[in-house]
């Protein structure tokens, strides 16, 4: 089954007054620790992070103490701060790259399991195992020592004749190792996969077997197009997961973000400014930044699916 | 023939998937001479005593940090299933003004990023005294009761909207409130979103690492992932096997769940697409 749409669930029809004023008051109750939550832990939060980004607020001092700044730290990060770019290229850096290679291997995985065979329920859960340990501090910590000059991938090498070298503290390759870390975890995305060719109609293969159609064309006229919504969701939830990865580059940098500030994804540079330097207004801009980084990414991912995502339900392609 | 290339492709996918994994597991039983010397994946000599070391390496034991983790993931799975399973219900099921509005919302808050809110709710926290206080866990299983993960709700919705309608309103003929069909329908009948959630919201607690890193100070209050990385602070070679010893230990539990969960975890994310 394809994850279901982001649709309002449909109200069938409208009931009689006495009921729904008691529904109102059910409702709100039932809504409450909700609506709690959604102003005390998010909305006046937000709204106090826009209001500190102008600021100098540095945490140790109470938030009537801060210095209006306009808009210094927003400034700061364009043009006076070049940790700030390099942060902006490593976090994009590893989302073109990474994103495409993973969801390419749970794509290729899914139609390798995709016929059914003995065993074929353990290769899915073990191809599925990765993504499960994921983001845990563990996993990180067997990867940089992978990586390391006397790790098991250098070990690898030495059984071909080849001569590694220390992977994680070089910062040529610092930031492949965290993109092979989240190939690795493809598990999810192929599950999601799996469970969209399954959805493909057999009757569309037999008739394109019947005009004479190889598996080759097979693939690029029915499964891709077939598959283009699925695709699509993966697409969108692993960039955003992408851009948000922390623990691996936190683990293999030391908290760091380096070697020579390889690994400085955008959400570890903010975490050093905001709990490392207690720069708290500098770091409520970076995150204000990157909310509508972000926002703006998934807006053009939508607008350019438009021309490539076919739903068998709507008209065209 | 495609059938054995098919075979050895997955075979050799299932080699490179497992090495990792399998290579922890030799290292955590590898003497500190071996760690650097022996390329390979399973030791000469024996080592079970990383494991003594790693547990007692640190002023506090580490039997205190996996009680800590249990507790803040055991706190936050009931947190999550309660209050997500009342904003469900009330969002997927009960008629009532401004509903569409704060599904909307609910929406929203679903595609937000948690890196976004951490500095604002940990300046929240801070004034209410709430960080570094009497019980330090308050930032982060608050909000869990709060119903703020907004992928659960969403979940649960889901789920809700496939219960028969009928069975509310043929109990709303009998007089039933709405508290009551909660009680007597729906909650029953949402075990399998529940079971789900509970699943999911324990695997993810334990192995978050980003807001356990930013509330928890000190080391008595660590959980397992944070005290992990008091071992990198420190790396010389005589440390590495019991690294690696703790770090086993701490994705037992969630190797555990993996085992018995399997089918429901992998079926999990196909109808909802949760994030792995």
């Amino acid at each position: 089954m394809s994850p279901a749409p982001l649709r309002e669930p449909a109200v069938r029809r409208r009931a009689p007054a006495p009921r729904r004023a008691h529904q109102t008051v059910a409702g709100y109750v039932f809504l409450s620790p909700w609506l709690v939550g959604l102003f005390a832990i998010t909305a006046i939060p937000m709204l106090l992070s826009l209001y500190l980004s102008f600021t100098d607020y540095d945490v140790l001092t109470s938030i009537s103490d801060a210095n209006w700044v306009g808009w210094d730290n927003y400034r700061r990060m364009f043009t006076a701060d070049p940790a700030y770019w390099h942060s902006v290229r490593v976090t994009v850096t590893f989302a073109l790259v990474a994103v495409p290679l993973k969801l390419l291997a749970a794509l290729g995985v899914a139609l390798l399991l995709n016929r059914p065979f003995r065993g074929v329920g353990l290769f899915r859960g073990l191809f599925y195992l990765p993504s499960l340990l994921g983001g845990s501090v563990a996993l990180a910590i067997v990867w940089e020592s992978m990586f390391n000059r006397d790790g098991a991938f250098n070990s690898l090498l030495a059984v071909f004749g080849i001569t590694g070298q220390p992977w994680v503290t070089d910062p040529k390759w610092a930031l492949e190792t965290l993109m092979l870390l989240a190939v690795w975890q493809f598990g999810a995305p192929m599950v999601i996969f799996l469970a969209g060719l399954k959805q493909v109609p057999v009757e569309l293969y037999e008739a394109a077997e019947v005009d004479g159609a190889g598996a080759g064309r097979r693939f690029v006229h029915i499964t891709l197009p077939m598959l283009s919504p699925v695709i699509f969701f993966n697409l969108v939830l692993e960039t955003i997961n992408g851009f948000q990865g922390f623990t691996a580059a936190f683990v293999i940098s030391n908290g760091e973000g380096g070697p020579v500030d390889s690994t400085l994804m955008y959400t570890l540079n903010l975490y050093i400014n905001g709990f490392g330097r207690l720069d708290m207004g500098y770091a409520s801009a970076l995150a204000w930044v990157f909310l509508i980084a972000i926002g703006i990414v998934t807006v053009v991912l939508f607008r350019t699916g438009r021309f490539w995502v076919h739903y068998s339900d709507s008209e065209g392609s | 023939m495609r059938r054995r290339l098919r075979a050895a492709a997955l075979l050799l996918i299932v080699a490179v998937v497992l090495y990792p994994l399998i290579w922890m597991v030799g290292t955590s039983v590898k003497s500190p001479e071996e760690v650097v010397s022996n390329i390979g994946l399973l030791p000469d000599t024996f080592t079970p005593g990383n494991f003594a070391d790693g547990w007692n390496n640190f002023d506090v034991s580490f039997g205190r940090f996996f009680l800590n983790s249990i507790m803040v993931s055991g706190l936050t799975v009931l947190g999550n299933v309660v209050s997500c399973l009342f904003a469900a219900y009330a969002l997927g099921r009960l008629r009532f003004r401004l509903r569409g509005m704060w599904f909307a919302i609910m929406i929203g808050t679903l595609l937000l990023p948690g890196h976004v809110l951490i500095i604002p709710q940990y300046i929240l926290f801070r004034s209410l005294g709430w960080v570094g206080g009497d019980w330090p866990y308050l930032p982060l299983l608050v909000p869990q009761f709060l119903a703020t993960e907004a992928f659960f709700v969403f979940l649960m919705i889901q789920f809700i909207r496939g219960i028969p309608r009928e069975l509310d309103e043929a109990a709303t003929i009998d007089g039933a409130s709405p508290y009551r069909i909660f009680r007597h329908v729906i909650l029953p009948l949402s075990r399998p979103a529940l079971v789900t959630t509970a699943i999911f919201s324990f695997i993810w607690t334990w192995n978050d690492f980003f807001r356990q890193l930013v509330y928890l100070s000190d080391l008595k209050d660590y959980t397992v992932p944070v005290a992990l990385t008091l071992f990198i602070d420190s790396t010389s070679e005589s440390s590495v096997g019991p690294m690696f010893a703790m770090s086993l230990l701490s994705l037992v539990p969630v190797f555990l769940f993996f085992v018995a969960f399997q089918r429901m975890l992998v079926e999990g994310i196909n109808t909802s697409g949760l994030k792995g």
